[in-house]
């Protein structure tokens, strides 16, 4: 029974940081039909942002992770507004073929700049260990993040569904020519919540250090999950998405720990099932246009 | 009525052969005698080719965009090193043959799944597909090896005449009498009427269907001799190398794919083995320069195809060639006028 509850806990915490990773690409694909398999190159530069600033310039953990952020959303935002932007009326092999192109120089950079062994962020004492829960063992980081992650989705739910700046987001995402019809700047609603997707990553990219690991060839290796997250859950809201990195993310951890031989195996199975019974989405309308 | 006529005039012409092609595979077989030492590296081109054509037939006369190509070539190569390896049958081209269809078989079951849904979908299948196999090969360790890969493969003498010798040139010349047979076939099916129906669905498939295409119908058959094409050229792969590893699977050889077949152009069935051309010197040049980061020049080459935009590329690439062919009078161009890249 405890082992179960572990096993729930962090199956929670991996698929909140999954969320944080993806929620961003949920806005590329869903607003503009944008198919970026580059986001991963983004969570990377803010988890080495943040491992510059706390392992070589001595900067505390928890002030190195809002700059994570800001230095992911920068160069996301650099991004759009340089490359992406040019691309959003073309086809999806061209869209496929500069994500993978910017994934590689990516990958083949960080190698160049960092090295390519995985880097660790030398955590706080206070983020050390277990506390012990009514005999369930609950790591003080996993609780962290879940807190984290858990506050940041409903920040961004609130975002969504309360200020002018979320329902302008929905109505372009809904119908971008009716919205800016309305006097809506499409594009730059777009870019904004790009940038802000990107910082998202790059906030996740510096929290998963510590549990995905932290190397060049990280925007390679969890592609697919940001896939998966975000076609089963479709793009039409945050919760569809939520729900699906919840779902992977215990899917994930419980398929390790009771079935290590088949490994990612089921995973890959689920998503092919799910999109072939619902290729929009478990949540989704309008997943994919 | 009257348009019927200039219609079928119109794909004969297209499909006569021209003086370009003949010279191409000329050209290819001359290769073998003019470079006696650089067998192995003109081996691993042919291989590309046959592997992008593959590839071709889908994304270029289907509009079927795939991110998993590789799932197939695995299956190909795993199949070949396996027959070779217990000796079911001794025989290279048979056993070639039959990893193909193995291949083809598992591309006939995959393509409901490919068939179902919008690009999005298609992409995640075609990629879970692929990732779902490495991850199978991973853990059937006793079968394949695991990440070692199989080893001790052997592989007779073809016809139990030509050995496979160490300087690879039966296994060049090999390579380059499959890929022509395939090639012929794959030219036979694009210009007949099948061939023209799969590029009335690229175009539009609501359209096609309209006029009585049966459109998934003509998508399954597609993609499952693509997945013969592709099992063909894994099996050619581990023949040649006497090698089969996990990374037959890998994502990257599925998107190295992609720009090979882009870097020479969709729809014309040379773009394949054109860009294999120009995709192994530019990896040759690239790794010489920086034999641990030339991932990132590639990833250059990608995103600056793109941005440039891939018609014009080739509107570029082609100037030369087209002015060449106008001086001596002809209006038809030699290579590109299949049609359009898509």
């Amino acid at each position: 029974m405890t082992t179960l509850l572990t096993i729930l806990f962090d199956g929670v915490a991996y698929g909140m940081l999954l969320f944080v990773l993806a929620c961003g690409l949920a806005v590329t694909l869903g607003l503009m039909n944008f198919v970026n398999l580059a986001h991963g190159a983004f969570a990377v530069a803010g988890g080495y942002v943040c491992a510059v600033l706390v392992n070589q310039s001595g900067w505390p953990f928890f002030a190195a992770l809002p700059l994570a952020f800001v230095a992911s959303a920068l160069i996301g935002v650099v991004f759009e507004r340089g490359l992406y932007r040019h691309l959003y009326t073309r086809g999806h092999l061209d869209q496929v073929l500069f994500s993978i192109g910017l994934v590689f120089m990516a990958v083949a950079a960080v190698d160049y700049i960092m090295g390519s062994s995985r880097v660790f962020i030398k955590l706080p004492a206070v983020l050390d260990g277990q506390i012990d829960f009514f005999g369930v063992g609950i790591g003080r980081y996993r609780l962290m993040i879940i807190v984290i992650c858990g506050l940041l989705t409903l920040g961004l739910q609130l975002i969504l569904s309360r200020t002018r700046f979320g329902s302008r987001l929905r109505a372009s995402v809904d119908d971008p020519r009716a919205a800016s019809g309305l006097g809506i700047n499409v594009p730059q609603v777009f870019a904004l919540t790009f940038a802000f997707g990107c910082g998202l990553a790059g906030l996740g990219g510096a929290l998963s250090a510590e549990i995905l690991g932290l190397d060049p060839y990280f925007p390679l290796k969890f592609m697919i999950y940001f896939l998966i997250v975000v076609t089963v859950g479709g793009s039409s809201s945050i919760t569809g998405p939520f729900l699906a990195s919840l779902l992977l993310g215990i899917g994930d951890v419980a398929g390790k720990y009771y079935v290590p031989k088949l490994g990612p195996f089921i995973i890959y199975a689920i998503m092919i099932v799910i999109l072939i019974w619902r290729p929009n989405g478990l949540f989704g309308r309008t997943a994919a246009r | 009525m009257a348009s019927m006529p200039d219609m079928s005039e119109h794909a004969t012409r297209a499909a006569r052969w021209r003086p370009a092609e003949i010279v191409f595979w000329l050209a290819l077989l001359a290769c073998g005698f003019l470079f006696p030492s650089r067998y192995l590296i003109m081996t691993e081109i042919l291989r590309l080719g046959l592997f992008a054509l593959s590839l071709d037939l889908i994304l270029g006369y289907a509009g079927i965009v795939s991110l998993g190509h590789a799932a197939f070539f695995g299956v190909g190569a795993y199949s070949a090193g396996l027959i070779a390896l217990h000796g079911f049958i001794p025989e290279p081209v048979l056993a070639l043959i039959a990893a193909g269809l193995i291949a083809a078989v598992l591309g006939f079951f995959t393509s409901f799944l490919v068939i179902r849904g919008v690009d999005l979908t298609r992409l995640m299948v075609t990629l879970g597909i692929a990732l779902l196999l490495e991850a199978l090969a991973e853990k059937f360790s006793d079968i394949t090896g695991g990440t070692d890969g199989l080893q001790g493969i052997v592989i007779q003498p073809i016809f139990g005449l030509f050995a496979f010798d160490i300087f690879g040139k039966v296994g060049f010349f090999y390579n380059l009498a499959v890929l022509f047979v395939l090639f012929l076939l794959a030219r036979c099916i694009v210009h007949s009427p099948f061939g023209l129906s799969l590029r009335a669905i690229r175009n539009n498939p609501l359209r096609a269907s309209a006029i009585g295409i049966p459109v998934n119908r003509r998508l399954i058959a597609i993609y499952t001799l693509a997945a013969f094409y592709a099992g063909v050229a894994g099996a050619v792969f581990t023949q040649t190398t006497a090698l089969a590893s996990l990374d037959v699977f890998s994502f990257e050889r599925s998107a190295d794919l992609m720009l090979v077949l882009v870097l020479g152009g969709t729809g014309y069935l040379y773009g394949g083995l054109i860009g294999a051309v120009v995709f192994k010197v530019l990896q040759d040049v690239f790794s010489s320069i920086t034999p641990q980061y030339w991932m990132f020049w590639i990833g250059l080459v990608f995103v600056v195809v793109v941005m440039i935009g891939r018609e014009r590329l080739h509107r570029w690439v082609m100037w030369l060639p087209h002015r060449v062919v106008q001086q001596f009078g002809r209006k038809a161009s030699a290579a590109v006028s299949g049609g359009d890249a898509s």
